[in-house]
């Protein structure tokens, strides 16, 4: 199977593990991801407060660079997914505004016709073409014992579904079901990590990644698994300086769905991008993963 | 020798005469329309002086043939009919245009929607010409009525009937009658024990003379028409003679796959979801059962049911317990299910409906977090007659010191039901104010609106405000344990946004209710295609007329009652239940119903016993006849809709009313000004 690839800025540097891994799966799958050449910023959630059609543009010249014979479109950036799926879908429904980005487009020789492009996230990737019966028999070394706690985070579920639970979803649990892993029920498995807060007030968004960290603490979980590099980095990267404002001694390591993945299918930990996240990961695997 | 064409165009005040120009219509008519000898216009053609000028011109010119352009058939084509009838003329030789609904409401451009109304009665004056004197049929109705469904709106249908001297057959799938209101505490807003005034009339339906009562028991299958419906309806295997059987339910108590079930009652705690233990239907799943069982002690029949699934004896053919207990000797273990064939005059629905699943708002941890409960775990939770003896307590036995309610689960939400469930709100208010006199907890309510429409029913609510329930509006987002405060730690923290203050509220509680959505029955559709009941799209049983015919359906003889039709309360159910059994008892004192003579007939001659007709025919209304190989149609049953007609190969089925060369005639009038040019052209 052959998929157009959206990488994103932070598969190059803070989210090196999740593009790593996710390759490392893909090729273990035996599913091609085909890079788009000349891919630009998504434009994360910045350029849609400046001005909407310019941020439609920079996304939509993306989907118009993707080769003709390829019909869908993967990003594993929760980002870049919802903005590429969202400017896909405002131009279907938008006649104006689609013609108006072909107009910008046109600029550099492109064009894109809505509906040409299946968007997709990888998890749905994962979880739908390839599916339990497949990705069961795939896996050597069992997660047996570990409890995962799976946190999506906001752009993957929201607004578009994708066939999950806006509320309370559940795909990424069912994935760690087939691998053996134990699921952690947590309420906080879709509220807000902070996102860009963490740049604006240490208060407000150490605050948010708290109530994450503790509930999944609370219920259990072993280690949490994103798929998101903003999610990842928020709650690993600043777990040290929540426990210093609350006092907490949180030591979670968050890691990628893919990782988990990888490492079920017996991949070597190194070509996963472990020992990348900075709560280590890899001792609480060795730890309590029992099989 | 030509007809005598009469034609009356109605302004029906302005309704008509404000978008067409009938007085043109029918001046154009009279100058332009073959064999027309009179066309008039009339304000209201349906007042008695409209009638009446219509009755005399026919006596009067003579007049063979009438079209009356007004409204749609399905308000005054009775009305007109009768005034042919009236007049000595055959009802069958008027015809109706329908101007208004097919014209003047539908059109603005007055000029064109005068063109318009010309072809229309032009059609129908050429078709009138070539319909023919036709006598109506009549069915006789049998005095038995089948009631589908032992809930409060079937038992109320049943006893109407009985108590005026009608033979009802009561059919419920569930071991015994009662229904939702069985399995409630209180009712709103009176307050009064739903046991204590259903449970009389469970009895009075049970031990009717006129009354057969048959419960674990399924509607399979109806077949014919009203007056003489033949129903099939299963009877399945109890294990237990109904007749030998007293009611002791020593089996119960004995029963050694219930011993686990009793200990665990014992405890009076609510517990869901008990390892290996078997839910008893009855209390929603906080209390269990053994494989024999009788759903709660009030049922009607008091025979209980054995579950061959979970049963001892069934799986290994050793225990029989029940049967050594047994004083009258009445478990029998070698039962079968019987197929019962009845032929009844008249049938109604009264189905229910079902909760809506809460594990499909996962957002409110039901089935996740422990202390969320559905209302109807938490009537049982309150009942005295409940697993717990009706003490509110938490899955630790524990009283609650604040309890959330949160309303419209499921429903009035785009993803799972559109609609308002009509009674969580009041529901909700009964079961708070049963919170607040059971308990010291607080209670808090979380709605979108407040729908208190009914008698006394907001006066319930101010009374609940008084009690000092707190209502805080707004949708709930979720309710989760992820405290953020040591003051929500080990609570369930309802977050929703208060619309009234403006604010985001969280409120840490120990026990919430969800009020789920009242839901059509899973099968709903399934049992109404078997008896011709079509479902609107959400699910409830479609009324003949929602406002004017509400427990009719669009099958003769086949009435709708209670919550099948829609989510209702209590009294608009058993008001559905009495309509309905006002209805039919309307046609069983009538002794026989008039039948269209519209039904198709097949020219034995012609026919070559393909079978086509009956494979199309929607009412199930034709037959094949193995000796002569031809079809045959059942008069009663057809509702002359034209299907084998048009599609009969070999032309052999002649549709009355609607045959070949009425439908040509009426296409021509409809085209008259193109055959006029066509005329032309041809002669010039």
């Amino acid at each position: 199977m052959k998929y157009a690839y959206y990488p994103g800025c932070s598969s190059e540097c803070n989210a090196a593990a999740y593009e790593i891994s996710t390759q490392a799966v893909a090729k273990a799958l035996g599913f091609d991801l085909i890079e788009i050449e000349d891919w630009n910023c998504c434009g994360a959630t910045e350029y849609f407060s400046q001005d909407e059609l310019t941020a439609c543009s920079v996304i939509a010249r993306n989907l118009a660079l993707v080769d003709n014979d390829l019909d869908q479109v993967v990003a594993s950036c929760a980002a870049c997914y919802l903005n590429l799926a969202k400017v896909d879908k405002l131009m279907a429904e938008d006649s104006k505004m689609s013609g108006l980005i072909n107009q910008a487009l046109a600029a550099g020789s492109l064009q894109y016709e809505a509906g040409r492009l299946q968007v997709r996230h990888l998890l749905d990737v994962v979880c739908n073409d390839f599916g339990e019966e497949k990705i069961r028999a795939m896996v050597k070394r069992p997660l047996t014992g570990l409890k995962v706690a799976s946190y999506y985070g906001c752009q993957v579920v929201r607004p578009f579904k994708d066939g999950d639970c806006t509320e309370y979803p559940m795909k990424m649990d069912e994935l760690f079901k087939w691998l053996g892993a134990e699921i952690v029920e947590w309420g906080a498995k879709a509220h807000c990590c902070g996102g860009h807060m963490t740049q604006l007030s240490d208060p407000d968004a150490f605050e948010l990644l708290r109530r994450i960290l503790k509930n999944a603490d609370d219920n259990g979980a072993d280690i949490m698994a994103t798929m998101c590099p903003m999610c990842q980095l928020n709650l690993d990267a600043y777990q040290g300086r929540v426990d210093g404002m609350f006092n907490t001694k949180f030591r979670l390591p968050v890691v990628y769905f893919t990782q988990l993945l990888g490492y079920a299918f017996g991949l070597d930990t190194k070509s996963l991008g472990f020992g990348k996240e900075l709560v280590p990961a890899e001792p609480v695997l060795k730890a309590k993963i029992t099989a | 020798m030509a007809e005598k064409v009469g034609i009356y165009v109605c302004h029906c005040g302005s309704n008509i005469a404000g978008t067409v120009d009938v007085v043109e219509v029918a001046k154009w008519a009279g100058e332009n329309i073959k064999d027309v000898v009179v066309a008039k216009d009339y304000k209201f053609m349906c007042s008695s002086v409209g009638q009446q000028m219509i009755e005399e011109d026919i006596k009067k010119e003579g007049l063979t043939r009438v079209v009356v352009a007004a409204c749609s058939p399905h308000l005054h084509e009775k009305t007109f009919r009768r005034v042919c009838e009236n007049a000595g003329l055959n009802p069958y030789l008027m015809q109706m245009t329908n101007l208004r609904e097919h014209v003047s409401w539908v059109h603005n451009d007055k000029e064109k929607a005068t063109e318009k109304a010309k072809s229309l009665v032009s059609a129908s004056a050429e078709r009138v010409k070539l319909q023919e004197p036709l006598e109506p049929m009549y069915a006789e109705i049998n005095p038995v009525t089948l009631v589908v469904g032992g809930g409060i709106a079937g038992l109320q249908a049943t006893l109407e009937l009985a108590n005026a001297g009608h033979k009802v057959v009561l059919v419920e799938r569930e071991p015994s009658v009662g229904g939702h209101m069985a399995q409630l505490d209180k009712t709103f807003p009176t307050l009064d024990c739903s046991a204590c005034i259903l449970t009389p009339k469970m009895s009075e339906a049970a031990q009717h003379d006129n009354v057969t009562l048959l419960t674990y028991a399924e509607l399979e299958e109806v077949g014919g028409s009203i007056g003489k419906f033949k129903v099939k309806v299963r009877q399945k295997a109890r294990y237990v003679d109904f007749d030998k059987c007293n009611g002791c339910s020593a089996c119960v108590d004995k029963c050694p796959v219930g011993a686990k079930a009793r200990k665990l009652a014992e405890q009076k705690l609510p517990v869901r979801d008990a390892d290996g233990l078997i839910p008893n239907y009855f209390e929603e799943g906080i209390g269990y059962q053994g494989a024999i069982s009788i759903p709660f002690p009030q049922a009607v029949p008091r025979v209980p049911v054995i579950d061959r699934d979970k049963c001892t004896y069934f799986k290994t053919g050793k225990c029989g317990v029940c049967a050594k207990v047994c004083p009258t000797d009445a478990i029998n273990f070698d039962q079968e299910d019987e197929i019962l064939e009845m032929t009844v005059g008249n049938i109604i629905f009264a189905t229910g409906w079902k909760l809506f699943d809460c594990k499909k708002t996962p957002q409110y941890g039901y089935g996740r977090l422990p202390n969320v409960f559905t209302n109807m775990e938490f009537e049982r939770l309150v009942n005295a007659a409940g697993p717990t003896d009706g003490n509110i307590v938490l899955e630790d036995g524990t009283e609650p010191k604040s309890v959330a309610i949160i309303h419209c689960v499921g429903s009035r939400d785009e993803e799972h039901n559109v609609g308002c469930s009509n009674v969580c709100c009041m529901a909700a208010l009964k079961l708070g104010h049963l919170v607040l006199e059971k308990t010291n907890a607080e209670v808090y309510d979380f709605y979108i609106d407040m729908r208190t429409p009914s008698k006394m029913y907001e006066e319930f609510y101010q009374r609940l405000m008084q009690e000092g329930m707190h209502f805080i509006r707004g949708k709930v987002a979720e309710v989760t344990d992820a405290a953020r405060t040591p003051e929500e730690e080990g609570k369930l923290i309802v977050q929703a946004e208060d619309t009234l203050a403006g604010t985001q509220r969280r409120i840490p509680v120990d026990m919430v209710v969800l009020m789920g959505a009242i839901e059509p029955q899973a099968d709903a559709k399934e049992v109404g295609l078997r008896a011709g009941i079509s479902c609107n799209l959400a699910g409830w049983y479609t009324e003949l007329h929602p406002k004017l015919d509400p427990v009719a359906t669009m099958t003769d003889g086949i009435f709708v009652a209670g919550a099948c039709q829609g989510p209702k309360d209590i009294p608009a159910s058993v008001a559905q239940g009495a309509a309905a059994a006002a209805r039919v008892q309307g046609l069983i004192t009538k002794g026989s119903v008039m039948i269209e003579p519209i039904a198709a007939r097949i020219i034995e001659e012609e026919c070559s016993g393909c079978r086509l007709c009956g494979t199309l025919c929607p009412y199930n209304a034709i037959s094949f006849d193995e000796e002569k190989k031809v079809s045959r149609i059942e008069p009663a049953m057809c509702k002359g809709c034209g299907t084998c007609v048009a599609a009969c190969p070999a032309a052999a089925i002649i549709g009355p009313h609607f045959k070949n060369d009425q439908i040509s005639a009426e296409i021509e009038g409809v085209l008259w000004d193109a055959i006029a040019d066509q005329k032309e052209q041809a002669e010039a």
